[in-house]
């Protein structure tokens, strides 16, 4: 950007950053408004054009029978109505719930465990564990699905072969409702895992060894130091985690389409699978955008309770 | 402050930021530590450590030695870790068969052209909301914000007209336009500026450099880490994106490699030995960069920039 006001805000004799700032002259002033503005101006138009414009669009679709050509046509509430009723709504949003308690403590357990691990003097080729463990980062959704699906193949499958060697009967994993949902779960554990242990161990190590050392000098033993000193110590990033997991559970889509695609039958399908099925599929746009508003006032809803509750505590 | 003139104290603060983040991130570690009891505890923590590692890797284990088995092994019983017979038949079907090396092209190109443009206009932007406090950059704040509250998933049909609407359909600019903002990218290097002291802009000012140029010139520069992790966190996010791909393209000849394998994993009669072998191809990209790079992903203080 040219700047013409350079010259004259050149201040070479000015000793203190606070006296170049009590100058306050607005030639200057203007400069701070217009630079940040240059910075900022390409992602304040993209924000406005992906995310302000379809988010007010959606709100519109909400109320309309729009099915994607064609006239905006208003029906008021009966989107939302109909969604109230619709027992395969209730079906899917509450498989999303389902899935979103029982995947983020299992991520929230296994990231600070094999973050704590991974912190501890005591353990041996530490750098090498954590590169294994952290290279299911490196894996898109759709494979991790890809990857599971071949694990936990129903016929032919890796877990069904050791359980059938061991003299065991085959699980059905792909033709059981809730052993498909623990499959997810488990997929979505391994790969969650990664970049949670990476913001565990940061937080970790940030703990002062002081405070540890003082507590064990009190006579608090590991379990007592952790619970007592380290968990606390952690807590803006545990609420970080969680708040983080439960959103992307929420949201759960590439993983479930690769690994049972909501199977079996629709009995695991979660809500944006659900969203995409009766949007695009079906072309149902406005009922759709009706169950989309829901999902935002729930991702909202726990934003904000989580926000509450990480207040109060600290 | 007086002599901060000109540029060396410049890079005498940046090695005096670099030692300070290294100090915090070490933590205080005593050498008074209780070395008996860790002793006593290494060889039952070592072997929990490596079992956990073990069952990590074994699914990826499984899958990556499934790979090279030839069809009609993968459904023999008894199964084997080890291939009997090692092949490329699967690699070789995939790159032939399904137009992989067009799909590779078109994934390489939206996640190097998105990942530049994310780094560059994050740093931008994060720097403008850490360095300049004022009522529209607060705002901007709240708004990057709540992108994070309302992910495309929920927005899925009108982010879909809008991309029809502005010319971008079925097209490869229709997936990168949209993902160069990112709130994380924003945040990150928001935080990094927020810890670069203002007396460096100040002196900067001071002697005549325009607002952009301290920016391009010092900010910038100082922010290498932070763009090096960036620059590797958008270059995954978007060669495994699937979403957006999904929504945007029509043309097969258009597909990214995540869309190409669902159609290959939806498919009524999944073809194994193929499915392997594209999703193997899939993901060496991304491990030979992190393997360069790794020390940028595993070492990088990640929660600078979610902390917010």
């Amino acid at each position: 950007m040219a700047n013409p006001t350079m010259s004259t805000t050149v201040a070479p004799r000015a000793p203190e950053p606070g006296a170049v700032r009590s100058k306050s002259q607005q030639k200057r002033r203007n400069r701070y408004v217009i630079a940040p503005l240059v910075l900022i101006g390409v992602n304040v138009v993209l924000f406005l054009v992906f995310f302000v414009w379809p988010g007010a669009l959606g709100l519109l679709y909400s109320f309309t029978d729009y099915r994607g050509v064609g006239k905006l046509n208003f029906i008021g509430l009966a989107n939302f109505q109909k969604l109230f009723a619709d027992g395969t709504f209730y079906a899917a949003l509450g498989r999303t719930f389902v899935y979103t308690v029982l995947s983020v403590p299992l991520i929230y357990v296994c990231s600070l465990g094999v973050a704590a691990l991974l912190v501890s003097k005591a353990v041996r080729g530490r750098t090498a564990a954590k590169i294994v463990i952290f290279l299911p980062w490196l894996i898109s959704p759709i494979v991790v699905g890809v990857i599971w699906k071949w694990m936990f193949g129903q016929d032919f499958g890796f877990v069904n072969f050791l359980i059938t060697s061991a003299g065991g009967s085959a699980v059905p994993w792909s033709s059981n409702g809730n052993l498909a949902l623990t499959v997810v779960i488990f997929a979505s554990a391994w790969g969650g895992t990664a970049f949670n242990m990476l913001l565990f161990i940061a937080a970790l190590k940030n703990i002062p060894e002081a405070l540890l050392e003082a507590a064990e000098l009190d006579g608090a033993n590991a379990w007592q130091r952790f619970l007592n000193v380290t968990l606390p110590g952690i807590a803006p990033t545990s609420f970080m985690v969680i708040l983080l997991s439960t959103i992307h559970a929420m949201k759960e889509f590439a993983m479930i389409q690769a690994l049972t695609n909501g199977g079996p039958g629709t009995e695991n399908t979660l809500i944006v699978q659900y969203i995409y099925k009766t949007g695009f599929e079906q072309s149902k746009v406005g009922y759709a955008s009706a169950a989309s508003m829901v999902l935002m006032v729930v991702l909202l809803a726990i934003a904000l309770i989580q926000l509450r509750f990480n207040r109060k505590k600290a | 402050m007086a002599t901060a003139a000109n540029l060396p104290p410049a890079i005498a603060e940046e090695s005096a930021l670099g030692a300070e983040k290294v100090d915090s991130a070490r933590g205080r570690r005593g050498p008074r530590s209780n070395r008996e009891g860790r002793a006593r505890l290494s060889v039952p923590l070592t072997v929990l450590m490596w079992v956990i590692a073990a069952i990590y890797a074994l699914p990826l284990l499984w899958f990556l030695l499934s790979s090279f088995k030839p069809g009609s092994e993968l459904f023999s019983y008894p199964l084997s870790m080890i291939p009997r017979e090692w092949t490329f038949q699967g690699f070789v079907d995939a790159w032939e068969r399904v137009d992989f090396a067009q799909y590779f092209l078109n994934t390489a190109t939206v996640a190097i052209v998105t990942t530049v443009l994310t780094v560059f206009f994050s740093a931008c932007t994060g720097y403008a909301l850490a360095k300049y406090n004022n009522k529209g950059t607060r705002l901007f704040f709240v708004c990057i914000l709540a992108t994070t509250m309302l992910p495309t998933e929920v927005i899925l049909n009108p982010t879909f007209t809008v991309i029809r609407d502005l010319g971008l359909y079925n097209s490869l600019a229709g997936i990168i336009v949209p993902s160069v903002l990112t709130a994380t990218g924003v945040f990150m290097f928001r935080q990094f500026f927020l810890t670069v002291p203002d007396d460096l802009l100040h002196s900067a000012r001071i002697d005549g450099a325009s607002e952009l140029a301290i920016f391009f010139r010092i900010m910038l520069p100082l922010s290498r880490p932070i763009l090096f992790t960036l620059a590797i966190f958008s270059f995954q996010w978007r060669w495994n994106d699937y979403i957006w791909p999904l929504i945007v393209l029509n043309d097969p000849k258009w597909y990214t490699l995540q869309v190409a394998l669902r159609s290959i994993v939806g498919a009524e009669n999944i073809d194994w030995p193929v499915l392997l072998g594209a999703s193997v191809i899939s993901i060496l990209p991304l491990v030979l960069v992190f393997f360069v790079f790794q020390k940028y992903v595993l070492n990088a203080d990640v929660s600078a920039g979610l902390k917010d």
